[in-house]
């Protein structure tokens, strides 16, 4: 009952932040809202009992990922916004159509009767460290590794592209 | 979980909210008297006996002042900016074992806020959600000094959370778990079982590290004063001043209790089972964290005024090409000697 209404209220918050980081003209506010929204995602993820991804959320996301997205933006000192130079009328078009089906597909899934969407699915050690990390390095080893050489690749990839005469 | 337990956590909260903030108010004092002291000085001896309600007066006179927003700040941020670094600074705490459990009335209350099993991720997540208020703070001050301090100290945050993160990477290895009250649990007994005698490579580096990570000389490059004035929080006066000054002694509390609970045996006295002796047993274990953890506060302030200031190129190589290397030999080492054992 206290959860439901906490999953109301937080999943209220998500949408309405996610909603403004968009709308926002202002990119330091925005980065802002987006790490709130984080924050109410990992809130999400703990109603679900998944701790680990909860925390995980923060600790990527909100708190390496947007540091340095908002260390460029200020460094950038992103002032007034820049008006397009003509109005995109296709993209417009198409972004509408897109937005359509989107939102009939989620609405036809919450008619269908998934009622209870913040309820843990299944085992609720799913997100628990020991279950993600055994998945990590059975299951998945494979697309894992790959990951992290993907991750390697870039990281070469911009030291070169940042330091040219090493 | 029922009413009473629902009250037992609430005053669980309070408690330890009302003892961080004692314990910044005695940090403030004592940070003043030994720095005297050290220099050969008397200090604040005035106010109360023996200068005790200094902090007190502090306090007040953060109250009293007039409370000045510059005109170009950009004042939404500005003023979100010191609340955002003092709420992980304060919440940080919940997850520390301070004691062993007490048996009050045939209901077993556990010395500790929340027992949640990823307690070690829950302080990192929040030490490094703190940056957020140093990088605003002096981003929104519009202001070069506030600017240059808030981007270094952020900078150095970054650098030092990772070599910090796998100093503890080692210890979870040894532990098998991410539950503080695991890694206290299984300090326990004599002395050489606490992880600062198995694992001193990882002290070392995590003890460095959290000296970067609080903005503590030799590391407290955000806000030299030679260079730069304040550092992230010139722009503000008053109680904003006060609360990130509040925030920086909180942050230096959790830190002192998190390397005792991690390399020192949390609340354990050694040779001694605190468990056999009932509420006896919780009373003592509980002073001895309170000891353990005012040992590592006064390192602070001995630190402080023991070695220089880094330079900042100094700082970053330490950082990554000294202590990075060094975390990660660490885990390599550990976990070799893990598998060769089992």
């Amino acid at each position: 009952m206290t959860l439901s209404l906490l999953f109301y209220i937080i999943s209220t918050l998500t949408i309405g932040s996610a909603l403004l980081v968009v709308l926002n003209r202002n990119a330091v506010y925005s980065a802002v809202l987006l790490v709130f929204t984080f924050f109410n995602l990992s809130i999400l993820y703990l109603l679900l009992e998944a701790y680990f991804l909860a925390v995980l959320e923060i600790i990527i996301y909100a708190g390496a990922i947007m540091v340095l997205f908002l260390f460029v933006i200020m460094l950038f000192n992103v002032g007034k916004e820049q008006v397009l130079p003509k109005i995109m009328s296709f993209q417009r078009a198409v972004s509408l159509f897109l937005l359509v089906i989107f939102f009939t597909g989620v609405s036809l899934f919450t008619i269908q009767g998934v009622q209870d969407l913040h309820q843990p699915a299944g085992s609720a050690s799913i997100g628990n460290v020991t279950a993600i990390g055994e998945a990590l390095f059975s299951k998945y080893l494979f697309p894992f590794e790959i990951a992290s050489i993907l991750l390697l690749v870039a990281l070469i990839g911009t030291v070169y592209l940042a330091k040219r005469k090493i | 979980m029922d009413l009473i337990d629902f009250i037992i956590i609430c005053i669980k909260v309070v408690l330890v909210f009302a003892a961080t903030m004692l314990a910044v108010m005695g940090m403030i004092y004592a940070e003043r008297r030994i720095s005297a002291f050290i220099q050969n000085r008397l200090g604040p001896n005035r106010v109360g006996p023996k200068g005790l309600f200094q902090p007190l007066a502090d306090g007040l006179k953060f109250l009293m002042k007039e409370d000045i927003i510059p005109t170009a700040v950009n004042k939404p941020l500005y003023l979100l900016a010191p609340a955002m670094l003092l709420i992980p600074a304060l919440m940080t705490f919940a997850v520390i074992p301070f004691g062993s459990s007490l048996t009050l009335f045939g209901r077993q209350i556990s010395l500790q806020v929340a027992n949640i099993n990823i307690g070690v991720l829950y302080i990192l997540a929040l030490t490094s959600v703190g940056v957020y208020g140093i990088v605003l703070a002096g981003w929104s001050s519009n202001s070069k000094y506030p600017l240059l301090g808030g981007l270094r100290s952020s900078a150095q945050l970054i650098s030092y959370e990772l070599s910090m993160g796998l100093a503890i990477v080692a210890i979870v290895l040894m532990t098998g778990s991410l539950r503080l009250n695991d890694i206290v649990s299984s300090q326990q007994g004599h002395l050489f079982s606490w992880y600062v005698f198995k694992q001193p490579l990882a002290f070392l580096i995590f003890l460095i590290a959290v000296y970067a990570e609080t903005n503590r000389l030799p590391f407290d490059l955000a806000e030299a004063e030679q260079e730069l004035v304040g550092g992230y929080h010139t722009e503000y006066s008053s109680m904003k001043f006060a609360m990130f000054f509040m925030a920086e002694y909180a942050n230096m509390i959790t830190a002192a209790a998190f390397t005792v609970t991690l390399f020192f045996g949390g609340w354990d006295i050694p040779f001694v089972d605190e468990a056999a002796m009932g509420n006896w047993g919780a009373l003592l274990s509980g002073i001895a964290f309170i000891l353990k953890t005012a040992f590592f506060l006064f390192l602070y302030i001995w630190v402080r005024w023991t070695f220089p200031r880094f330079r900042y190129d100094q700082l970053m190589n330490l950082g990554w090409k000294v202590m990075l290397p060094l975390a990660l030999l660490n885990i390599f080492i550990t976990g070799g000697i893990l598998t060769i054992i089992s």
